[in-house]
């Protein structure tokens, strides 16, 4: 009886650490199991939406469609294709344009509204829903209304003008390409009004944040009111003034529902406000001879390689130093 | 120095003066560009007043003017509408209007499927980002980081860019060989795939404390219960502002939907591709009539959640 005992402890002692290990082993697999369970959805709706998408837009624009179906390779074709078509450089030039006014109406606007209204003792619960009101319409519904003031016949705007004996414009309807074109700058007021509330607000929240005590000590120097804007409100706001400058450039990059609804998904006279992302629309789904998803794909890595750039240089260029 | 010293009772006797109301409105502490000294002194005070009546009349102007006549102008007759001068006022009032283009855009059927998007959408986001967030903040399987990392690098690609390769996959999905152009799926199942909903969710798991998680395992609590009962309960705030988010995002969408709802199935259509649609060959004044009806849902969700959504915008979002 004994030695079988001895021997029974005898064979139990290795095998036993071995079943701990291996129902530790079990464990870690049955915990990473139910870890991966919860992640499933996520991560199935991830790798279908977004990341098989993204190698498959670059996969495409090296491709060629096949007469009945099938892809073959097409080497640099679908690059050089589009580069040759005069409206991807005018799809560019028009993108700019919408991007640069942006800048200089769409981001200096909402920060002086938001110092402008941080400095107010009163009634600011009601502006602050006023400026954010808009970004709540829906697009189409905020859009027609413009083009319905820009029309030229029966527009508010035009009307106004002739009641005060101005001449008239066709606003987004205006024909002609100029840097500054009447057509754009229609198109970036309407885009402005839209959306200028959310960068209002954030501006809002980081202005509340600045210490009173620095306004106090550079009012005890001297310093004037502009001179505590440039040295006090801009330089402690700096990580959001330049955060927001990166992301409104990449947004407005991507301008597509403002110029395709004022337009009628038209691109203006001209095409004077056609954009990027409207020609990439309008390669893949509207264009019946060269309709061609390859043609789109290759403009759409361009664009997204020019905003990885622009996003990294712009990181690069403002990091914190020291 | 002196200004500063004699604006004390001043200032406390404009305090006493405030009602109530107005005083959880101006925090009276907090120092801003210009001192309350300075603006306490007589002309201070007379240009503060001017500012600030000539910033509320112009604000109203610009922000509720377009509104006046997005509301206005669907009462007018169609001739009215487009009539020079215009008129400030519907001088003849045609509700009609509003109901011609009811019945002429089923904007009931357009508002429908919006709404069913929306919330089909909003249920995806809350199921599946919020289990996966918690999965790779509190479970931490192996590789999460690298999950955690290969979800947030696509917050670097812009989403207007990838239109085309999804609409692609959309209609062919890889592996199961499904279309599902024309389905809501099309706009609910793309939707969880928002690296943005992970990060804010995840950043919030992660400050709940692990203590009250230990304690829960301890007694027996499965992981869905965890959620259920201890995550969930204290996430409540993050949850309102991703929902909120996910809700407005659906309903502002404009050209996804308008490619994987618009043409093959019109009934399907959102509001917001709907009215764009019906705005060609469409009398002015319905399509106004039409738009000021699409706007009147946002407009009062707006005003009814307006706090979380202000505060949404500016603590969960930019400042992370």
């Amino acid at each position: 009886m004994a030695d079988v005992v001895t021997l029974r402890e005898a064979k139990a002692g290795p095998g036993a650490t071995r079943q701990a290990a291996a129902g530790r082993f079990g464990h870690r697999v049955r915990r990473n199991l139910s870890a991966y369970a919860f992640l499933i959805g996520a991560v199935l709706c991830f790798t279908f939406f977004s990341w098989y998408p993204i190698v498959r837009e670059v996969v495409m624009s090296f491709q060629k469609a096949v007469y009945g179906g099938g892809y073959t390779w097409a080497g640099f074709r679908n690059y050089t294709r589009i580069i040759h078509d005069p409206m991807f450089w005018q799809a560019w030039r028009n993108t700019l344009e919408f991007t640069l006014l942006a800048l200089v109406i769409g981001y200096a606007v909402p920060f002086c509204v938001a110092i402008l209204l941080n400095e107010l003792r009163h009634a600011r619960g009601y502006l602050r829903i006023l400026v954010y009101l808009p970004v709540m319409l829906p697009p189409a519904s905020a859009l027609l209304l413009f083009s319905y003031f820009y029309n030229p016949q029966y527009g508010l705007f035009d009307d106004v003008l002739r009641i005060l004996h101005l001449p008239t414009s066709q606003w987004v309807l205006q024909p002609g390409t100029g840097f500054i074109s009447t057509a754009m700058v229609s198109v970036v007021v309407a885009s402005t009004w839209m959306n200028m509330g959310a960068a209002t607000l954030i501006y809002l929240a980081a202005l509340q944040n600045i210490p009173g005590e620095l306004y106090e000590a550079a009012e005890l120097d001297g310093a004037g009111l502009f001179s505590r804007i440039r040295h006090v409100t801009i330089p402690q706001t700096r990580l959001i003034l330049i955060l927001l400058l990166m992301l409104q450039v990449v947004a407005t990059m991507q301008m597509f529902v403002e110029s395709f609804v004022l337009t009628n998904g038209g691109g203006g006279v001209g095409n004077n406000t056609q954009s990027v992302v409207m020609l990439i629309y309008q390669y893949a789904f509207a264009y019946s001879g060269a309709s061609n998803y390859n043609s789109a794909s290759a403009l759409g890595v361009i664009l997204m390689v020019v905003l990885a750039v622009f996003s990294g240089g712009f990181l690069w260029a403002t990091r914190e130093r020291g | 120095m002196a200004g500063f010293v004699t604006a004390g009772p001043r200032l406390v006797r404009r305090r006493t003066e405030a009602t109530p109301a107005k005083r959880t409105q101006t925090p009276t502490a907090t120092r801003t560009l210009i001192s309350s000294a300075q603006l306490n002194r007589r002309r201070g005070r007379i240009t503060y007043g001017v500012i600030l009546t000539l910033v509320i009349v112009v604000f109203t102007l610009v922000f509720i003017g377009p509104l006046y006549f997005l509301f206005a102008d669907g009462l007018k007759s169609t001739q009215e509408a487009i009539a020079t001068p215009p008129t400030l006022y519907p001088h003849h009032v045609y509700p009609s209007s509003y109901s011609t283009a009811w019945n002429r855009l089923d904007v009931a059927k357009l508002l429908w499927n919006t709404i069913y998007y929306g919330f089909g959408a909003l249920a995806f986001q809350l199921v599946f980002d919020v289990t996966a967030a918690y999965s790779l903040s509190k479970l931490r399987p192996a590789l999460g980081n690298v999950i955690l990392f290969l979800m947030l690098a696509t917050l670097m690609i812009p989403a207007t860019v990838l239109v085309v390769p999804q609409y692609v996959t959309v209609v062919d999905l890889p592996i199961v060989h499904v279309n599902l152009v024309g389905s809501p799926a099309a706009i609910w199942l793309p939707s969880v795939a928002n690296a943005f909903n992970i990060f804010l969710l995840k950043r919030f798991f992660d400050s709940i404390p692990t203590d009250y998680i230990d304690a829960a395992q301890i007694d027996g609590a499965s992981r869905l219960t965890i959620l259920r009962r201890i995550v969930l309960p204290i996430s409540r705030p993050i949850l309102g502002v991703v929902s909120i988010f996910g809700l407005v995002a659906v309903w502002k969408d404009f050209l996804w939907p308008l490619l994987v709802e618009y043409g093959y199935t019109p009934t399907r259509e959102t509001l917001n591709v709907g009215i764009w649609q019906a705005s060609v060959g469409t009398p002015q004044n319905l399509i106004i009539a039409a738009s000021a009806m699409a706007a009147v849902p946002t407009i009062v969700f707006f005003l009814i959640f307006q706090r979380n959504i202000m505060a949404g915008l500016t603590a969960g979002g930019i400042r992370g």
